[in-house]
C-alpha cells in the first residue's frame, strides 16, 4: 500500500474532526465526572454545559449549517445537511427544554456526538470512495499524454490530437504509443497489458503495426500514424468505457428511484411519528426524540454510492482482464445469462483452414488448379486456404459468379468449373464421390464431369474445452451454430461436449435460428452470442448480449457487440461471467444491507429502544461497509481461477 | 451535439444524481449523464442553443452543489 494521500479539503477536515474529538471527550468526561449543570447550583445551571458543547457543535458543524442555510435559500429543503442540521439543533433544543424545565439534562452531548460521528464518517466515506474510485481508474488509464512529433531534424512534444495521418513520431522505452501506426525504425517489446490483459509482451518490428495504448518497453521506435487520434484503438476503447456507466443497470435505475423518494419518505414519517404519537400521549419530549433520530438517517448515500461503485469495480475489473463491457446493464444480463451461442469458425475454432487431403491424390495438381481458379476472387477463409496451397499464379480470365451457400461457378468461352459443396455438384448433375473426412469438403467439376474434392479442416481452440465446461458447470447451454456440413459439426460438438449444435446455416439463416431462439427463450433467460464480429454482426446486434472476440484493431466488432474481448481467447467469457456473478452478488449484499440497517434503526428508533447515538453509527458504518464490499470486486480473477482448476495451456 | 465535462469537487454522489435529475428537467437537454466515479458529465442538447443551455446548466448545479465546477 502507498502512503496515505489527502487533499487540503481532507486535511483540514481531519484536523478539525481530531480537535472537536478531543475537546468533546474532555468535555464529556469533566461533565460525567462532576456535573457540569450543577457547579453554578443556579436555574441557569444548564447554560455552562450548553456553551461547552455548542462551541464544539460549532467546530465541528459550522459547515454542515452553513451549507444547510445555503441550500435552503436555494430551495433544496431535503438537503442532507440541513436534516442533519435539524436532527442535531433540535436535540440541543431537547436539551435546553429540560434544563429549563430543571429536569436531569440530556441531549447536549448527543447533539455534538452525532454531528461529530457524522463528519467522521463523510470523511471516511469520502477517503474510501476517492480511493476506490482511483485504484480502479488508475487501472484504466491509457490515456497517453503526449506525442513526440519529428518536425525535420527536432522532435517536438505535441498533443496526440494534432498528429496527422502520416506524420512519423518516436517513441521512447517506457512511454506509451500515442496514436495507431506501423514501425518504420527499430524493434522493440510492447507490452499490451492495459488493453488486451494479456501480459506475455508483443515482439514487433520494422513494418509491423502497433496499437495505441501499448507501452514500449525495450528501445526507441519509430512509428508512421496510420490513424488520427480520435480514430485510434485507445481513443475507442476510452469513449467505450466513459460511456460505459451511462448504460445502467435495473439495480442503479432501482436506486436512482429508491433515492427520489427515500428522503421525502423519511422525513414526512418522523414528522407523523413526532405529531401523532405527540398529541396522543403528550409526551412530546420523547416522540420528539424519536423523529429526530429518523431524520439522521434520512440520506440515501450508502445505496447511492456503493452501488455504482460496485459496478464500476465490476467494469474495472473487466477491462483488467481485456474484457471490454459497454455497460452495467451488460454487466447485470451477463450474470443471468443461461445460453451461449457460439459461432464455429473463428471462435471455437482457430479458424486457420488448411487442405489437408486432395482424392484423387493422382490427379491432385489438376484438381487444386481449378479449385484456385473459381476461388481466386473470395475472401473466405476456405478459399484463401486453398490459394495457398495452390501457390502458383492462378489464370486469371475467367468469369465468376457466387452462388450462396453453394460455392462458385467459374466460366470461360463455354468451359465450366463448379467448385463448393454437394449441393452445387447435386444441382448441376455432376456424379461425384463424397469424401468421407471431418472437415469441410470442397467438390471440383469440370463441366459435368467430376474432378476431385479437396477437404479443408480447421483445428479447435485449445482454451475451448475448458471453457465449454466451465460454462455448463454454470448451468449455461451451450449451443453452436455452423455452416459447416453435420459431420463436422458433430465432432466439434462432441469434443467440445457443447449442449446442441445446428449445422449447415447459411449467414442468414444464422440470424433466423437466434431470433427463433429468442422468441422461444423464457422472460429471465439470456441469451448471448460469441462471434469473431467480422460477418456476424447483426446476430451480435439481435442478441441480448453480443460477445465479439479478438477486438484489438477492429472497429466493426466493438461497434456491434456489448462485450468486447480484446484478446482472441475464450476463457475471456468465463472471467467476464464470473465478473459479472460477483458484482451482482456485491449489489444484492449491498442493497440488502444498508436497507435492512436502516429500517431496523428507524424500527429501533421508533420504538425508543435506541438513540440518535446508534443511528449515526449504524448509518455511517453501513455506507463504510458498503464502500469496503463494493471493492471486493475489483480482485484478481486470475489468481482466483487459478486456485480452482488447474492452469490451462496456452496457445499464444 | 453530444460533449463531456470534467467536474470538480464533486464528492457527494447524491448530489451527482440530484443534478442529474434537475439538469434532465432543462428545456433542450435531450440526455444528461452525471458519473460521480469518474467525475465527468456527459451531455447531449439542441445545437443551436447550446452555450444558453450549458449557462442553465451551470446554474442548476450551482443550486445543488455551490462546491462543485463544471470545466468548460
Amino acid at each position: 500500500m502507498k502512503k496515505i494521500n489527502l487533499s487540503r479539503k481532507q486535511k483540514k477536515n481531519l484536523t478539525r474532526i481530531l480537535i472537536a474529538l478531543v475537546a468533546f471527550l474532555t468535555v464529556l468526561i469533566v461533565d460525567k465526572t462532576v456535573d457540569l449543570a450543577g457547579v453554578s447550583g443556579s436555574k441557569l445551571g444548564w447554560l455552562l454545559p450548553f456553551c461547552l458543547y455548542f462551541a464544539i457543535y460549532i467546530v465541528i458543524g459550522y459547515d454542515v449549517l452553513f451549507k444547510a442555510a445555503r441550500n435552503i435559500a436555494h430551495g433544496q429543503i431535503l438537503d442532507e445537511n440541513f436534516l442533519m442540521g435539524v436532527a442535531t439543533l433540535g436535540a440541543f433544543a431537547l436539551g435546553i427544554y429540560t434544563g429549563v424545565a430543571g429536569k436531569d439534562i440530556e441531549g447536549f452531548d448527543e447533539a455534538c456526538a452525532v454531528l461529530l460521528f457524522y463528519q467522521v464518517g463523510e470523511f471516511f466515506q469520502g477517503y474510501a470512495t476517492g480511493k476506490s474510485r482511483k485504484s480502479i481508474s488508475a487501472l484504466m488509464d491509457i490515456r497517453p499524454d503526449y506525442a513526440n512529433l519529428i518536425r525535420g531534424e527536432t522532435t517536438e512534444q505535441v498533443d496526440p490530437e494534432e498528429v496527422a495521418i502520416g506524420d512519423i513520431i518516436v517513441v521512447n522505452p517506457g512511454e506509451k504509443i500515442p496514436l495507431d501506426g506501423v514501425i518504420v525504425k527499430g524493434t522493440s517489446t510492447l507490452d499490451t497489458k492495459a488493453l488486451t490483459g494479456e501480459s506475455i509482451p508483443r515482439e514487433v518490428n520494422v513494418g509491423e503495426e502497433v496499437i495505441s495504448g501499448s507501452v514500449n518497453m525495450t528501445s526507441q521506435i519509430y512509428v508512421k500514424v496510420s490513424k488520427v487520434f480520435y480514430d485510434s484503438t485507445v481513443s475507442k476503447i476510452l469513449e467505450l468505457v466513459e460511456n460505459a456507466s451511462s448504460r445502467k443497470s435495473k439495480a442503479e435505475n432501482f436506486i436512482t428511484k429508491f433515492a427520489k423518494y427515500y428522503t421525502p419518505i423519511v422525513v414526512c414519517s418522523a414528522l407523523i411519528l413526532a405529531i401523532i404519537p405527540g398529541i396522543v400521549t403528550k409526551d412530546w419530549y420523547s416522540w420528539i426524540y424519536r423523529a429526530l433520530s429518523f431524520l439522521v438517517v434520512s440520506c440515501p448515500c450508502a445505496l447511492v454510492v456503493s452501488i455504482p461503485l460496485s459496478f464500476f469495480a465490476g467494469i474495472g475489473a473487466a477491462s483488467r482482464h481485456g474484457i471490454l463491457v459497454k455497460g452495467s446493464n451488460y454487466l447485470e444480463l451477463l450474470s443471468k445469462a443461461n445460453a451461449f451461442v457460439f459461432d464455429k469458425t473463428g471462435t471455437l475454432t482457430k479458424g486457420n483452414f488448411a487442405v489437408t487431403a486432395i482424392s484423387p491424390q493422382e490427379n491432385a495438381e489438376e484438381v487444386l488448379r481449378l479449385a484456385a481458379i473459381a476461388e481466386q476472387g473470395s475472401s473466405h477463409p476456405i478459399a484463401k486456404s486453398i490459394i495457398a496451397c495452390y501457390g502458383k499464379e492462378v489464370q486469371k480470365d475467367y468469369a465468376l459468379t457466387n452462388v450462396a451457400g453453394q460455392g462458385i461457378i467459374a466460366t470461360k468461352d463455354g468451359d465450366i468449373i463448379y467448385c463448393g459443396n454437394e449441393k452445387l455438384m447435386n444441382d448441376h448433375n455432376v456424379a461425384y464421390t463424397p469424401h468421407k473426412g471431418i472437415g469441410t469438403v470442397v467438390y471440383v467439376a469440370r463441366g459435368d464431369k467430376y474432378v476431385g474434392s479437396l477437404l479443408i479442416s480447421d483445428e479447435i481452440k485449445t482454451e475451448a474445452k475448458s471453457v465449454i465446461s466451465a460454462l455448463n458447470d454454470m448451468n449455461c447451454n451451450t449451443v453452436m451454430l455452423t455452416g459447416d456440413n453435420e459431420v463436422i459439426a458433430q465432432s466439434v460438438a462432441q469434443a467440445l461436449n457443447l449442449t446442441s449444435y445446428k449445422a449447415s446455416l447459411l449467414p442468414q439463416n444464422k440470424v433466423e435460428n437466434v431470433e427463433k431462439m429468442l422468441a422461444d427463450k423464457k422472460k429471465d433467460d439470456v441469451l448471448c452470442f460469441v462471434g469473431d464480429g467480422i460477418n456476424d454482426a447483426p446476430v451480435l446486434m439481435r442478441s441480448d448480449i453480443g460477445i465479439a472476440m479478438g477486438g484489438v484493431g477492429s472497429d466493426a466488432a466493438i461497434e456491434a457487440s456489448d462485450i468486447v474481448l480484446m484478446q482472441d481467447d475464450l476463457r475471456g467469457i468465463a472471467t467476464a461471467k464470473r465478473i459479472a456473478k460477483k458484482t451482482m452478488a456485491v449489489v444484492m449484499q449491498n442493497i440488502v444491507i444498508s436497507l435492512a440497517v436502516k429500517l431496523l434503526i428507524m424500527l429501533l428508533s421508533a420504538l425508543g429502544i435506541t438513540g440518535m447515538w446508534l443511528a449515526v453509527i449504524g448509518d455511517v458504518g453501513v455506507a463504510i461497509v458498503a464502500i469496503l464490499n463494493a471493492m471486493r470486486v475489483n480482485k484478481n480473477y486470475d489468481a482466483a481461477m487459478a486456485k480452482k482448476s488447474k492452469p490451462i495451456e496456452t496457445n499464444s | 451535439m453530444k460533449k463531456i465535462f470534467k467536474l470538480e469537487d464533486l464528492d457527494c454522489a447524491n448530489c451527482a444524481a440530484k443534478m442529474e435529475r434537475n439538469i434532465a428537467k432543462i428545456d433542450g437537454v435531450s440526455q444528461i449523464n452525471v458519473n460521480f466515479l469518474t467525475q465527468k458529465m456527459t451531455i447531449e442538447a439542441d445545437d443551436a442553443r447550446f452555450e444558453e443551455i450549458m449557462d442553465e446548466v451551470v446554474k442548476v448545479c450551482k443550486k445543488v452543489e455551490p462546491d462543485t465546477r463544471i470545466i468548460r
